[in-house]
């Protein structure tokens, strides 16, 4: 246990470390120069900003400066809203946190249930609807259904009705917190219902099962009591993932919805050009997923027992 | 117990004709190959065939059309700017299929040459994932032991950081444009497909006729490369048929957020983010680039669930 522990542990610091040093040979690769500007700097000028900013010193002791500062919390300046990187992004990240909960939430819960009532139904008019709408989960992308549900719903469905039951942007009453946090979930919901359908069939098949059905337990019992709590684990391991895929396309979909989260600053950003926001904030997102991941891999081996921590998945 | 089966049978009433020499040897149904029996079992699966069909509609509405039309990816029409779909002027004429977008630009002209330019993209990227991934996962798998353990470790760290981020980030640092975005997703996206192909390979390097090869004296090299990655193909097949929507995706989310091909050239994902600023008052400029962008995954997907049903009956559900 303590060394499965140990080499997940290993491993995110490892990942975390690539995605560092990855993000800084990136930034110093990124064409232009800081001082240049419209005049010319004289040679001592530009020495001593240099020296200032501790370029003049070596590559490898400017990567160890850069990772050090990082690790203490200190992202560098924004260039263009002239504030520190942990400053915006502590501000910004609880708005992002919490849309992306309430969509893996929701993403988690639905995504089981309509995978359960497929894999039950096997083979019916049910099964196909709850796999049709599976694909098609699948095959949109976010940004498409984030924009057409705040047609439909936000724009649409107020001018039919008269009644304005979702703001079209914005994030403060819980009216306007439901489109956004579906329209982020719908992809994950679907992936999560196709392996749930898959797992379901599987454990379905087992002799367990079988066991069970003879000696007259009730297909309720069978399928929330045997069933499910066996099917379930492989949705558990993707979790890490669909947290990644969550995470990516909040931006968008703050975008969407004018929502002021990571995800809109880290595209503004893009956009901006502002590297220091970008190296910034890719780092968090990075160090973010790798713990989730982390989190992930430990929850799953303390969950089921049939996974022997000690001999190490790969 | 029923009584007629207790029943005697007198013996003499049966007469021993001889064994048919001709009919005992021969096969009664026509031999299929694994392949012709996979196509067949293709061709029954409905959702499979029709999106087969769309994928074929598309890729010649994006080789016929830009060629054809009348119009140019960047002619504009001041005259009817934002119109609507089937638009036809009556002063000059012009027959706009989609409609024009705010610029006065043909968006049926736009559309399948962004078509163009997202599957040209997206072909390329996972081609060159294919081919990454099949010679790592080949190497991988074959050798095994330490060098496996280190090569799949790589891939770890790798898969650890989520690959639309190392994405945006090389696309920061290269030239905007179709071989960025190429580069990009073939940097990170061949991951998977190395996985895949060494699962298989370390399954079939135990089969007979790999030990045979190497009693032969193949190299390693030959075995890899003539006798383990032709049979994980059916595998390599479907995922391809599955990484592509993955790609197409990954080209309009990144023109979306703005990160794309430049202009001029027009890919569906710039087309979508164009038409999500009039949005509001011209839908059809997002719906149409949102349709095709939906559709094409959508097939892709439905073919590879198709396919890997049909090559692999096992794994049916």
């Amino acid at each position: 246990m303590i060394k499965y522990v140990g080499k997940r542990l290993f491993y995110a610091i490892l990942t975390i470390l690539t995605l560092t040093v990855l993000t800084f040979f990136m930034m110093r690769m990124l064409p232009g120069d800081p001082f240049i500007g419209n005049k010319a700097i004289p040679e001592v000028t530009m020495e001593a900003l240099n020296r200032k900013y501790g370029l003049d010193k070596p590559v490898l002791e400017q990567l160890i400066i850069y990772i050090s500062n990082a690790f203490r919390g200190d992202l560098g300046v924004s260039i263009k809203y002239n504030r520190p990187v942990t400053d915006i992004i502590s501000q910004a990240f609880p708005y992002s946190f919490e849309l992306g909960i309430r969509a893996l939430i929701f993403a988690t819960i639905m995504g089981v249930l309509l995978g359960i009532v497929a894999a039950v139904k096997r083979g019916t008019k049910w099964d196909s609807l709850a796999m049709f709408f599976a694909i098609v989960g699948v095959s949109v992308p976010n940004f498409i259904i984030g924009s057409l549900l705040q047609y439909l719903l936000g724009l649409k469905l107020y001018q039919w009705t008269g009644v304005k039951f979702f703001p079209i942007t914005g994030w403060g009453s819980v009216a306007s917190k439901l489109i956004p946090s579906f329209a982020l979930s719908f992809s994950s919901l679907a992936t999560i219902s196709r392996l749930m359908r898959t797992s379901m069939l599987d454990v379905l098949g087992q002799d367990y099962i079988k066991t069970a059905k003879s000696k007259g337990l009730s297909q309720k019992k069978i399928i929330w009591k045997h069933a499910v709590r066996n099917a379930i684990m492989p949705v558990i391991t993707v979790l890490g993932p669909i947290a990644a895929s969550v995470l990516t396309g909040a931006f968008v979909v703050e975008n969407i919805f004018s929502i002021p989260g990571m995800g809109r600053f880290f595209v503004m950003s893009i956009q901006d050009q502002d590297y220091t926001m970008i190296s910034g904030i890719t780092l968090f997102y990075g160090i973010f997923l790798v713990a989730a991941n982390l989190m992930v891999d430990l929850a799953y081996g303390f969950i089921d027992p049939r996974v022997k921590l000690t001999e190490g998945r790969e | 117990m029923d009584k007629t089966i207790k029943e005697k049978i007198d013996k003499s009433r049966f007469e021993w004709v001889g064994a048919n020499v001709n009919e005992s040897e021969s096969i009664t149904r026509p031999t299929t190959s694994y392949w012709k029996d996979a196509m067949h079992r293709l061709s029954k699966n409905k959702a499979a065939m029709i999106s087969l069909c769309i994928i074929i509609l598309i890729l010649l509405l994006a080789i016929v059309v830009p060629a054809v039309s009348p119009y140019t990816i960047s002619e504009q029409h001041y005259a009817h700017t934002s119109e609507g779909i089937g638009f036809k002027d009556p002063d000059d004429g012009h027959l706009h299929i989609f409609g024009t977008d705010k610029l006065g630009r043909d968006i049926f002209t736009r559309v399948w040459s962004g078509a163009r330019i997202s599957l040209v993209i997206s072909f390329t990227a996972v081609f060159v994932n294919v081919i990454i991934g099949i010679i790592y996962g080949g190497i991988s798998g074959y050798l095994g032991g330490a060098v496996d353990n280190i090569m799949m470790r790589l891939i770890e760290i790798i898969n650890g950081i989520p690959y639309l981020i190392i994405v945006i980030l090389l696309m920061m640092v290269l030239e905007p444009g179709v071989k960025t975005m190429i580069i990009a997703y073939a940097a990170v996206g061949w991951t998977s497909m190395a996985r895949l192909v060494r699962g298989q390979v370390m399954s079939l390097k135990q089969q007979d006729y790999v030990v045979a090869a190497k009693v032969m004296g193949a190299k390693p090299g030959r075995i890899i490369f003539k006798h383990l990655i032709p049979n994980t193909l059916s595998v390599v097949i479907v995922n391809i048929t599955l990484a592509i929507p993955s790609a197409i995706f990954t080209e309009s989310f990144l023109s979306y957020i703005g990160l794309g091909v430049q202009i001029p050239i027009a890919s569906w994902g710039t087309l979508a983010n164009d038409g999500s600023k009039v949005f509001q008052m011209y839908p059809s400029q997002l719906v149409i680039p949102a349709i095709c962008i939906s559709l094409t995954m959508l097939s892709f997907n439905l073919l590879g669930d198709g396919l890997r049903d049909s090559l692999d009956p096992k794994l049916r559900r």
